[in-house]
């Protein structure tokens, strides 16, 4: 009876019952802790969700029509906030070269050594780039050089991980050969490892500029130069058709931006 | 002895010659603009940052343990709102990351329209997006959920679409031969395969929130961030050297959990 149609009968459930006992587990477990936050995060809002969309509309509103007449008093900040990414960026780049070989754990075959640069970019990288830029400030004072910093020390941890990673996934016959034929770590390096990496390096460093061109609009908001010191301006003020302006020019910078590294990333590869 | 040559280097084409030198050139020009435009009051910061060493960086190290409740529930709420933030924006990258999949809703046209929607949505920073919703909600944690649910949904949903386009359509269309309905491809052919790296995406992406969430706060959105405006404001360093140290324990503990969660899933 049992040989006659066995596919036909439900004798194989799609998945095993533990396991849809231990998803159905997780998946409330989840939804629990959603509902708490959403609960914890709502707690002190005035007014409840419906009277949100209320006010969301009001708001917007107020935002439009945004005041173009003040382009050509924000065009400099705008400009100084891209360049203080271009530097950031630049100075991240060379400094994590040698992060990245020490990081890179077919390279730098000396575990301790490895270890070290590994857990000093893991603390690196946890710290937010706002945090970094307050204290930045707290140390040199407002202004453009602040922001620099915190956003080379930022860009820095993201750009060492991600190139130690490519690293680490080179193919490694090439540097056997150069060494078993003699050559010292840094012809290895340079003749091996650097021509693998070379166009992943380009186009890492380009993805680390658009982070930075993003992080580098919000700095401003805690006095680290750019765009972001004259949005918190005219936010404190309630000028709202002027900070509508500032929103749609940071937009429209962003997008450009990503648009001409995503076309140069195309041409390097 | 054979005369060993080494093989000839290919042949570039005079049009990728000239592109090349013409993108060098304008990395150049743009370095020029940079460096020669950028004003950097070279002398003021080096006096503040000399007046001010003792005073910042030593207390940084010295966090002010009294704090360690205050910064510790400012931290709660903080995890709070990226968690909050992440699963609305994992749901809601779902149907947007359907659209912008090219093998799924079929026509190019709807797949561009989606992409689209996904990058505008990402070419805002989260910390304006926070900026938005505090003018709309008012200044509370639920002004950040949201500014984290939207700001991820735009990254969420490219990785999804991108996910979406890797599937085996083998699958897809072995089902379409058999006569399996629209939606029972998506249950049994399209679903198992994409759920683990959804997933993975979507706890990564936790991960990210949180460092975001972190800092939303100074612009009123919850969290830790708040205690950064003031402790920043009042030069409070040692407070400063709590709050950071807090971050980087919470930071380090969910990034370390999350790669372990994730490692099993894939």
């Amino acid at each position: 009876m049992t040989t006659k149609n066995s596919l036909t009968q439900k004798s194989m459930p799609l998945y095993p019952a533990k396991t849809k006992i231990q998803v159905t587990i997780i998946f409330f477990i989840v939804l629990g802790i959603y509902t708490f936050s959403m609960i914890k995060t709502q707690e002190d809002m005035v007014g409840g969700f419906g009277g949100a969309l209320g006010n969301m509309y009001t708001v917007i509103e107020k935002f439009f029509p945004p005041n173009f007449a003040i382009l050509s008093a924000i065009w400099d900040s705008m400009m100084q906030t891209i360049q203080m990414a271009i530097i950031a960026t630049t100075i991240a780049a060379i400094l994590t070269v040698p992060l990245a070989v020490l990081s890179a754990q077919n390279i730098t075959t000396f575990k301790p050594l490895y270890y070290v640069t590994r857990t000093f970019l893991n603390l690196l990288r946890t710290i937010p780039d706002l945090v970094l830029a307050v204290i930045f400030v707290g140390l040199f004072g407002v202004g453009v050089f602040p922001g620099i910093l915190a956003l080379t020390v930022f860009s820095l941890g993201i750009l060492a991980k991600l190139i130690s990673e490519t690293i680490e996934s080179v193919d490694m016959n090439p540097l056997e050969a150069m060494r078993a034929s003699g050559g010292n770590v840094f012809q290895v390096i340079w003749y091996s490892l650097v021509p693998q990496v070379a166009p992943q390096f380009t186009s890492l460093v380009l993805y680390v500029f658009e982070i930075n061109i993003r992080a580098s609009v919000v700095l401003g908001m805690v006095g680290a130069g750019g765009i972001g010191l004259v949005l918190n301006q005219q936010l404190k003020f309630y000028n709202y058709p002027n900070a509508m302006t500032i929103i749609i020019v940071i937009f429209a910078t962003v997008l450009i931006i990503e648009f001409i590294s995503n076309k140069l990333r195309e041409a390097l590869l | 002895m054979e005369n060993l040559q080494l093989p000839p280097k290919p042949e570039r084409s005079l049009f990728k010659k000239i592109r090349t030198i013409i993108i060098l050139l304008l990395v150049v020009a743009l370095y020029v603009w940079t460096f020669t435009t950028i004003d950097i009051d070279w002398g003021r910061a080096i006096e503040r940052a000399i007046s001010n060493f003792h005073r910042v960086i030593p207390k940084l190290f010295s966090p002010d343990w009294a704090a360690a409740g205050e910064v510790g529930a400012a931290m709660l709420e903080t995890v709070f709102i990226a968690f909050a933030g992440s699963l609305m924006a994992a749901v809601l990258a779902v149907p947007l990351s359907f659209m912008a999949a090219q093998n799924m809703m079929g026509g190019k046209i709807v797949s561009t329209i989606g992409k689209w929607i996904l990058s505008a949505v990402r070419a805002f920073p989260d910390l304006i997006l926070a900026i938005l919703f505090v003018v709309a909600v008012g200044p509370n944690a639920f002004a950040g959920v949201l500014a984290i649910a939207i700001g991820s949904t735009g990254m969420l949903g490219k990785m999804f679409s991108e996910i979406i386009e890797s599937i085996d359509m083998e699958v897809v269309q072995a089902m379409e031969a058999n006569g399996a309905n629209k939606i029972q491809i998506l249950f049994y052919g399209v679903i198992p395969q994409i759920t683990p790296e959804f997933l993975s995406y979507a706890i990564y992406r936790f991960e990210v929130d949180i460092r975001a969430s972190s800092i939303l706060g100074i612009v009123g959105a919850g969290g830790i961030g708040t205690m950064i405006i003031f402790a920043s404001s009042n030069r409070n360093w040692n407070e400063m050297g709590m709050i950071l140290f807090s971050i980087i324990i919470v930071v380090t503990v969910i990034d370390f959990a999350s790669a372990r969660i994730r490692r099993k899933i894939v």
